[in-house]
């Protein structure tokens, strides 16, 4: 007889398809927000946050019953979770919703609430923030609706599935703060945390057989229609740079002139 | 309106940070109409060393503490249920805190239980008292564009946390009379979620990257790691800056991905920003461009990040950096 675990672990890795990192950013010509039709990927915190759920597979084996990878997001947030299904994750589910208007992370917060009622996960990992919106809400929110333990910015996670704990190094304001997470919990990743790895083409032919649920927020009761109202989007003010120097002692002078050094 | 204001403390004293968000909250608006409250939490002992400094804080009506041992450190989850006591049917319409990487962790949670929208890293704040309504702008896209974002009357607390950075600290002057002080029951709740083991501030020579007033940095120019420590270093040394690093040298292994800078790193405003051997791409741009002042230096003369830089020279870093080292001794 082998003895089973104590506890085994779902995990529900929560995902965002945003405009890659390496796109420039360009505000529309109506001021509502940037342009879309640009090239878009995994939100890379999220992609970091799948990274780890299935690293904790590969260390923890059998212990892990399943990763589940969500998105709540247009048609084409799809793409992301094809992307998590040959990164490791066992099957997907799509919330779909239409292009416009974004939700907010407190209505994305309660869709999640609702998926985590029906997935029964004892480990949410999220990313610490969307880089698009940069808000860094959405695993508090979801914490604070579940009544669940947090451990937000996390540069490296420890699973004590027998103990029933996860022991998380965060990264704080000028250094690192260690915390034991009761399970369930949540975690959101910080950069350090790990590496992703790149998908292989096998892995991909692989996770197109993979499962992936495609559900309404009907289906999940929840209301996302945005509380805050973005009233126009901007440039930033541009930058007056260019000037350039032609020597060494020219760049100390304009140093000492502009007090810092 | 009424604005509760996180005050967060070490030490005794209470965060730079912190006085900035007194200071965004201070935006609301001036005279009788416009109040402020500060919230100070902690152990016993850590309230009652910070209490004689907040008391004098400059444009504070009020002043609320509470304690508990597991106030210290502030966690999320026992910190939230006290907020939600404190904020609930109260007279408070607006809650301010900075966006430390503790309120930023803790007032997302409290909004949530509250079933209300929150605000992140704002840089402006305007008040409508007309119709109730609080406008602010925050950057997205790693400050790539600028959202101006409106909470109406229909959110009837405003729950905010604040860039620093966008607000400085108001001015001494306030007296420590007329401050009403009051202290608020402790809710104990949650205490069996999470346990706080230790927390490390990194005791580096160099200053902290996030909050450094100066900041050199180097890109992929810099060959490996022994070079890109040898190189930088030495005028880090001399400046007493924090040493960053472009995507391309973290992942190339020349530094670590903690001082990595970017818009997946940290996102740095020093008063001098460094760049050495970093050509600009975007998503390092994103991370650096609200620095007061950009140096650049960099053999390509089309690099782009001249284009953002107020002094650039053009030349080999090898050549110019130990000069550069040996003429700021």
């Amino acid at each position: 007889m082998r003895p089973s675990p104590a506890r085994l672990l779902n995990i529900l890795v929560p995902v965002k398809r945003s405009i890659d990192y390496a796109v420039k950013i360009r505000v529309n010509q109506a001021q509502t927000g940037v342009e879309t039709n640009v090239k878009h990927s995994m939100n890379p915190f999220d992609e970091i946050a799948v990274e780890e759920a299935v690293r904790l597979r590969e260390r923890l084996k059998d212990a892990v019953k399943n990763i589940t990878v969500v998105t709540i997001g247009p048609t084409k947030a799809s793409e992301v979770l094809r992307t998590a299904l040959a990164m490791g994750a066992d099957k997907a589910i799509h919330v779909e919703i239409p292009e416009t208007p974004g939700p907010e992370p407190l209505g994305i917060a309660k869709a999640l609430k609702e998926v985590v009622g029906r997935e029964k996960p004892d480990l949410v990992i999220l990313g610490k923030q969307a880089i698009d919106d940069d808000a860094g809400q959405t695993g508090q929110m979801l914490a604070g609706l579940l009544g669940w333990s947090q451990a937000t910015f996390a540069s490296k996670v420890d699973v004590d599935e027998v103990k029933g704990v996860v022991t998380v190094t965060r990264e704080v304001d000028g250094g690192l703060q260690k915390v034991e997470c009761k399970l369930p919990t949540i975690v959101t990743t910080d950069l350090r945390l790990n590496e992703p790895r790149y998908t292989s083409l096998p892995n991909i032919m692989k996770a197109k057989k993979k499962p992936l649920e495609k559900l309404t927020p009907q289906d999940l009761n929840v209301d996302l229609t945005p509380r805050l109202e973005t009233v126009k989007v901007t440039e930033p003010p541009k930058r007056q740079g260019g000037s350039k120097v032609e020597s060494v002692a020219e760049l100390v002078e304009k140093l000492k002139e502009a007090g810092v050094a | 309106t009424h604005a509760l204001v996180f005050l967060e403390h070490s030490n005794g004293v209470v965060e730079p940070a912190s006085l900035s968000a007194l200071a965004a909250a201070s935006k609301l608006g001036s005279g009788d109409d416009a109040k402020i409250t500060g919230i100070v939490i902690g152990s016993k002992d850590e309230v009652e060393k910070v209490l004689p400094t907040v008391k004098k804080l400059p444009g504070l009506s009020s002043v609320l503490h509470s304690s508990s041992a597991l106030y210290s450190p502030p966690l999320p989850e026992t910190l939230t249920p006290l907020f939600k006591s404190v904020l609930t049917d109260s007279k408070f319409t607006h809650f301010f805190s900075a966006h430390s990487s503790a309120a930023k962790s803790i007032l997302p949670r409290v909004a949530a239980v509250m079933d209300l929208p929150a605000v992140s890293d704002v840089t402006s704040v305007e008040h409508s008292s007309t119709d109730d309504a609080t406008t602010f702008t925050r950057p997205i896209y790693a400050g790539n564009a600028i959202a101006t974002v409106r909470a109406g009357k229909d959110i009837p607390l405003k729950i905010v946390t604040v860039r620093a950075t966008s607000f400085a600290p108001l001015s001494d002057g306030a007296s420590a009379e007329g401050v009403e002080v009051k202290e608020f029951q402790a809710v104990e709740e949650n205490a069996e979620l999470t346990k706080h083991l230790e927390t490390s501030v990194s005791t580096s020579d160099r200053p902290d990257l996030g909050t450094a007033k100066k900041v050199v940095s180097g890109g992929r120019a810099l060959k490996n790691k022994e070079t890109f420590q040898k190189t930088l270093e030495p005028l880090a040394e001399v400046l007493g800056a924090a040493v960053g690093a472009s995507r391309a040298a973290v992942d190339a292994g020349y530094a670590d991905n903690s001082l990595q800078v970017g818009q997946t790193g940290k996102i740095v405003a020093p008063e001098l920003y460094m760049a050495i051997g970093i050509s600009g791409a975007i998503q390092h741009l994103a991370g650096m461009k609200d620095s007061k002042m950009i140096v650049a230096i960099n053999k390509d003369p089309d690099a782009p990040i001249f284009q953002v830089a107020d002094v650039g020279l053009v030349g080999d870093l090898y050549d110019i950096v130990p000069e550069l080292t040996e003429k700021l001794k």
